[in-house]
């Protein structure tokens, strides 16, 4: 992987809008994605319904998962596939490796997961010796370039075309500057063919697992779970432990909102039931924690376990959008990345609940209405508390609600600032203040609202 | 203390207070104009869906679309004469250069456009994933308005493996350019049989 360094969101981010040409192209697109969920929404009368019916399906989870896991797992048993617990992301890795090493594999093929990104997976068996291919068109362009996904639906939304072509030609042997996404498209559909057909063991994600049934559902448009799953004699399926749902009949209301809130479209093309093994298949369930019982504990961020992956909420994040996903140097990006890292390490997540306008978009988007920007604030909150905080940031917050709670001062610092504005607004705009980077700040209003009020309460008109 | 007993004992500890699971029976579509619905949907997601009389102007329509040249092959016995029935015995790795795969859906959702399948009409789970072009049967009275009551129809369902497939394989990868035939089938041909009524015929 490409190492990100030390440097934090507004250190990456800053490198991302160098090229302000790009930064409204990758704005531009996300926003596009933006508007098709938007309408793919309005054609369905009762969206609010489904998303409450969603949130509280995932509510009961929440409240019942020990419950849920034991019926999903003795399930799961007596479907025939064999179950795996994983505490941590080594733990994962190293049960992967048992499974593959017990049948001398060597090779193995990969359909997206952002749990295995998150584990490191492909790293982990590279030093043992083991191939990974990720079998996700997007997935398989970063890893070619040695770059994580930046995005978790649209892993290479910020790459252009013709750097796509480049890596091509450097990899796959594809003439100079052809840049067609349809032809290059068919070169890599060629060459995965060829992977699907020789490679004895695959891994998938999971998007549902039905604690009823012990089944498991995986969502993808290109069909290469499909292709990895069904020609392969060893298939392993890795699952944080929060993708359970009680009951079948849910899926009905899941996958009706997240294709839709994802990219507009109706389903996702390739929604997979797998239950039992094919004859002669084995089948390995890994069930991960690595941080998600802590993150049930803590009753502010528990909800942010209800997420299913869908990207809606960077989508429509102005900080993602015009930030790149790669600058929050966590595998889940975006709004809800920045909550579900801290979990995970605050320290070194400490800058990404900042990242963040609070201007609420993405929790009204959200298809399980997680409340992620009161979660983000929340976030700054303790982060600050533990003294995490870049100190820029923090003394801004000490000031911010020194201010906001006392109303005599927010009046006078409203008044003192308004000023400044307008008398020496070099104070404001200055590399000093971290508000102005990438912005010009606003002429300030003549008055403020309550000073407009004071004035124009009498005026009966 | 194994790593399974430290996470569950850990995720009891932690789980919140019980929310009780909410009634989804209020979610449900209208049974009428689902056939219309669902064509239209269907080819908005860039399938091929034609409503015929029976079998036979499948297989006419089969032979008008498709390059009957290549090797086409079916689960459908009344199609044998088209296509090569297939075993299911077979090493799924056989199927790689399969043109077209004929196969009959138990269900179509008319919301999404989604048909399905189950291994049991598959033949082989891998063969509607790795056939070049796609082409389902569906009976009209099996479209059912949404996934609600495509699910209440499924019920457990007695399989190992089913899916709903709702078009041909795609990606938007490369700068969000929409390609159709990521890995799987380039194309999906949906053929909805509805046999015309009695008096139409002779009105016709
Ligand atoms: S937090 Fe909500 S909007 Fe964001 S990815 Fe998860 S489900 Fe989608």
């Amino acid at each position: 992987m490409k190492p990100n360094g030390t440097k934090d969101h507004a250190a990456l981010a800053e490198d991302f809008i160098k090229d302000e040409e790009r930064v409204n192209w990758h704005d531009g697109s996300l926003w596009w994605i933006r508007q098709k969920r938007d309408k793919a929404a309005k054609n369905i009368p009762e969206w609010e319904e489904l998303r409450e019916a969603a949130s509280q399906i995932k509510s009961n989870v929440i409240s019942n998962l020990h419950e849920y896991l034991l019926q999903f797992e003795a399930n799961l048993q007596k479907n025939g596939i064999t179950v795996h617990w994983a505490d941590s992301a080594q733990e994962h890795n190293e049960i992967v490796y048992s499974i593959l090493k017990a049948k001398g594999f060597t090779e193995m093929v990969k359909s997206k997961s952002m749990l295995t990104e998150e584990c490191q997976l492909n790293e982990y068996l590279a030093e043992r010796g083991i191939d990974v291919i990720n079998s996700d068109l997007g997935e398989y362009i970063q890893q070619i370039d040695n770059e994580p996904p930046s995005h978790i639906v649209l892993p290479c939304i910020h790459k252009r075309k013709e750097e796509i072509g480049e890596l091509f030609h450097e990899h796959l042997g594809t003439e100079k500057g052809l840049s067609d996404p349809t032809l290059l498209t068919r070169v890599a559909r060629k060459h995965l063919r060829n992977i699907f057909m020789t490679r004895r063991a695959a891994l998938t994600g999971v998007n549902f697992a039905v604690a009823e049934t012990g089944e498991y559902v995986v969502c993808t448009n290109e069909g290469n779970a499909d292709m990895g799953a069904h020609l392969s004699e060893v298939q392993i399926a890795s699952m944080g432990i929060e993708k359970i749902i009680p009951q079948k009949k849910h899926l009905g209301v899941f996958l009706r909102l997240l294709a839709r809130s994802a990219t507009g479209q109706p389903i996702t093309i390739y929604s997979s039931h797998f239950k039992k093994p094919r004859k002669g298949q084995e089948m390995h369930m890994i069930l991960v924690d690595a941080g998600r019982s802590r993150q049930l504990g803590r009753a502010d961020f528990r909800d942010s376990l209800k997420c299913i992956k869908c990207g809606a909420c960077m989508n429509t994040c102005p900080v993602y959008r015009k930030s790149g996903g790669l600058s929050y140097h966590n595998t889940i990006s975006g709004p809800i990345g920045a909550i579900l890292a801290p979990n995970l390490d605050m320290k070194r997540h400490a800058d990404l609940p900042f990242a963040s306008t609070l201007c609420g978009s993405c929790s009204n988007v959200c298809p399980v209405k997680i409340n992620i920007h009161d979660q983000l604030y929340k976030w700054r909150q303790e982060i600050v508390k533990e003294g995490y905080a870049a100190n820029t940031k923090a003394l801004g917050m000490k000031a911010m609600s020194w201010t906001l709670s006392s109303p005599g001062s927010y009046t006078a610092a409203g008044k003192a600032g308004r000023w400044v504005l307008k008398n020496i607004p070099i104070a404001i705009n200055n590399k000093l203040n971290p508000w102005y980077k990438g912005r010009d700040m606003p002429d300030g209003p003549k008055e403020s609202f309550s000073e407009w009020y004071e004035k124009n309460k009498d005026d009966k008109s | 203390m194994t790593t399974r007993e430290k996470i569950l004992a850990a995720v009891l500890q932690n789980q919140s207070p019980k929310n009780p699971l909410p009634d989804i029976s209020q979610f449900k579509g209208y049974k009428e104009n689902a056939v219309k619905t669902y064509m239209e949907t269907f080819d908005s997601i860039g399938g091929k869906a034609f409503l015929v009389e029976d079998m036979n102007a499948t297989k006419t329509l089969i032979r008008e679309n498709f390059d009957i040249t290549q090797r086409m092959v079916t689960t459908l016995p009344e199609l044998e004469d088209i296509a090569n029935l297939i075993s299911p015995t077979v090493d799924p790795h056989t199927f790689q250069d399969v043109e077209v795969a004929i196969i009959q859906a138990h269900l179509a959702v008319a919301e999404n456009g989604a048909v399905w399948l189950t291994e049991q009409v598959m033949g082989h789970r891998i063969l509607p994933y790795i056939c070049q072009h796609l082409a389902v049967v569906v009976e009209a009275n099996s479209i059912v308005p949404t996934l609600h009551e495509a699910y209440a129809q499924i019920g457990e369902g007695q399989y190992g493996f089913g899916g709903f497939i709702g078009g041909p394989s795609k990606t938007a990868d490369i700068e969000q350019a929409l390609v159709l035939g990521a890995h799987g089938p380039i194309t999906m041909t949906v053929f909805v049989i509805q046999p015309l009524p009695i008096s139409d015929n002779l009105t016709t």
